[in-house]
């Protein structure tokens, strides 16, 4: 395997160049969108009825389900939203009871969170998902594999997948609507149904406001805690509640965004990839020195 | 010394090769059926858990166990101990196997087999997949690079252009040699960097923000040990000579490099404190015991013997724990340590599944064997000829 004294010289060449590089990336920055739209779900105020998800399968045209919308029997069930439903109403019983000492029950919508800084869009090997300016974590299938690293990555495990498509599956979640909240006025389907206004759309930020003024107002109902204002770094939907939220299906969850670490760890080692060149120069200086010391030994020049 | 790597002058055709053929006919069953039913139809996979034994084993174990092309080539090639060549040759030939058996398993894993060219277009750095990915694709092609000079030694007389490229390669194979190593280093980390993106559905006894410098520790550390699994295999199955004078000096650089791994891997449980669940009976931490006694430790304290390291069998047994330790903790990290917090019941692969497992393993074992009696690849005697 001989070297000539050329390439040899370039090997050290790029080994000196990248030991000047700058070896730290920068400190890891939050890519959320400043001004997002976002749900605020109130917990107290949802009865059920499971309009939103009637709404959601009209506005996304998803296949009729086996258990008509009005047969609330469903509810005995934990259900999880899939390729056909994008969003469930789960029934909860917390063990809070009524003046008539009968168990209330809380009813719990499950949707994709549109995370601030979402784990779907930091692992996506294709950029297929991504977060958009106006809250929605946004899927474009022409952009996807089908690795289904999205959800594996998701901490709400929400993605889900077209397993019995052998030949265009797709990743299936909440849109957020993304089509009709990018029109002025426009609001996702779940939203603009709700008879009961449980689901309120607007700006993340006023939608904050809201739900501390609720909570304020009322401190002997609400807890104080509003689900996705800081786990995982923020969520556009967020969640108040008069239950405590672990007894209701919701994780407790981490306020650092779960991209964090991977993109540290991945912008540290290659940004630039100063690191596979100056290894790639270590490799060749000790290469050259080798057979350099090798040819010697044979008695050969170099 | 000198080696000269020869054709196997051994009857192709043998039981176990007709087995293989069966597994690998088995597993093309079952992928007619995936291509034509879909993921569901042949897997366990649902959106709980959406990756399984493919991911688990056949990529990410795979990718490990493929470190004996790199870890030789930097040995004999780059630190200039051409002692060891005789092992580069079969090593190389197993990691070409190995990583083209792993871009296959991720092709027929990924729900839109044909948009996998979409990586190379659409690229989204922040994904560590991306940069595996990426690495994967380009150390295959570098992996088969190397191998053209092997090709053009039996075959350049008759296809010109193998006599072209390798004329060509004599002078630039450094590159490809040094980058083939660099690759490496790079998509070994990043595998490991995969599963820190979900730390809320990982087992904290394998959640470790260093999990890509474990991978990368391990990975050289079963190097060698995969060279002494794959020689000694290779060697009594042709009936050869066994190449101890060249494995046990490679099982004592293997002493300190597993020393570095168990070292971090055992610093690592203690600094996080992820210890206290070690002994909580659950499968998860009989795993990780299984893991580390079995598959590191053991291993590890047997190789200090020099009895050992010159006992073909023994180090045989060591070498083999190294390698289905390395094994067990890929298959850690991806199957059992993953934990979907809204699961019903838990992913076991399905016969489909396995079925694709135990044919591209039996589809590499057929290839290493089609390579070694056409090619010349392995240096090793037949015993029957005295030296």
């Amino acid at each position: 395997m001989p070297i000539t004294r050329r390439s040899f010289l370039a090997a050290l060449g790029i080994a000196g160049a990248t030991a000047a590089a700058p070896k730290n990336a920068e400190a890891w920055q939050s890519k959320a969108p400043p001004d997002p739209y976002g749900c605020l779900v109130d917990l107290t105020r949802c009865v059920g009825c499971r309009k939103c998800e009637q709404a959601c399968k009209e506005v996304n045209d998803l296949p009729e389900p086996a258990i008509k919308f009005d047969d609330l029997t469903i509810l005995d069930v934990k259900r999880r939203p899939d390729q056909n439903a994008f969003t469930v109403i789960n029934r909860y019983y917390s063990g809070r009871i009524d003046d008539r000492d009968k168990l209330v029950p809380t009813f719990v919508k499950v949707q994709c969170m549109h995370c601030q800084d979402p784990a779907c869009a930091s692992a996506c090997i294709t950029g297929a998902l991504s977060k958009k300016e106006n809250g929605a974590v946004h899927y474009d299938v022409d952009k996807c594999i089908g690795c289904r690293y999205c959800m594996a990555a998701c901490p709400f495990e929400i993605p889900a997948y077209e397993y019995d498509r052998p030949v265009l599956p797709r990743v299936r979640k909440c849109t957020f609507c993304f089509e009709r909240i990018s029109k002025e006025g426009g609001k996702p389907g779940c939203a603009s149904i709700c008879p009961v206004e449980a689901i309120t759309f607007g700006k993340r930020s006023e939608l904050l406001g809201q739900a501390r003024e609720r909570i304020k107002g009322d401190p002997g109902k609400y807890n104080d805690h509003i689900y996705g204002e800081r786990e995982v770094g923020g969520t556009s939907w967020m969640y108040i509640s008069n239950v405590d939220f672990g007894k209701v299906g919701f994780q407790a969850l981490p306020t650092r965004p779960m991209p964090q670490t991977t993109e540290t760890i991945q912008s540290g080692l290659f940004s630039y990839l100063w690191s596979p060149l100056a290894l790639f120069g270590v490799l060749g200086a000790v290469m050259g020195y080798t057979s350099r010391k090798h040819d010697k030994e044979d008695g050969h020049d170099a | 010394m000198t080696h000269r790597p020869q054709p196997v002058a051994q009857p192709f055709w043998t039981p176990g090769v007709l087995v293989m053929l069966a597994l690998m006919i088995a597993a093309g069953v079952t992928l007619v059926v995936r291509y034509t039913y879909g993921l569901s139809a042949v897997t366990n996979l649902n959106n709980h858990y959406p990756w399984g034994i493919w991911i688990g084993l056949d990529v990410a174990s795979g990718v490990a166990l493929a470190a004996g092309g790199f870890t030789t080539a930097f040995l004999a090639h780059i630190l200039g101990r051409h002692y060891y060549e005789a092992v580069t040759r079969p090593a190389l030939l197993t990691a070409a196997l190995g990583y083209t058996f792993v871009a296959l398993a991720v092709f027929f894993d990924i729900g839109r087999s044909w948009a996998i060219w979409k990586v190379v277009i659409y690229q989204n750095h922040t994904s560590a997949l991306f940069e595996v990915a990426m690495c994967v694709m380009t150390y295959v092609t570098v992996l088969w690079i190397e191998f053209i000079p092997v090709l053009a030694e039996k075959l350049g007389h008759k296809i010109r252009l193998l006599a072209f490229l390798d004329r060509i390669l004599d002078k630039t194979m450094w590159v490809f040699i040094i980058l083939g190593v660099v690759l490496s280093c790079m998509h070994q980390s990043s595998l490991g960097t995969l599963m820190v993106i979900a730390p809320t559905k990982t087992s904290p006894l394998w959640a470790t923000p260093l999990q890509p410098l474990l991978f990368l520790t391990s990975a050289f550390a079963v190097g060698y040990p995969m060279v002494v699994v794959e020689t000694t295999i290779a060697t009594s199955s042709l009936k050869l000579e066994s190449e101890m004078n060249v494995l046990t000096p490679l099982s004592r650089i293997t002493i300190l490099l597993l020393g570095v791994y168990l070292f971090l891997k055992v610093g690592d449980l203690i600094w996080r404190g992820a210890y206290a669940t070690l002994l909580d009976g659950s499968a998860q931490s009989g795993s990780f015991l299984v893991e580390v006694g079995l598959g590191v430790i053991l291993p590890w304290v047997m190789l200090l013997f020099p009895a050992v390291r010159r006992s073909r069998r023994l180090l045989f047994t060591a070498a083999l724990l190294i390698v289905s330790g390395v094994m067990l903790n890929r298959f850690n990290v991806f199957v059992v340590s993953f934990k979907a917090p809204y699961a019903t019941s838990p992913y076991y692969p399905a016969i489909g599944e396995i079925l694709v497992t135990a044919g591209s393993v039996a589809a590499i074992f057929f290839l290493y064997r089609l390579f070694v009696t056409w090619f010349p690849v392995l240096s090793a005697q037949r015993q029957e000829v005295s030296r």
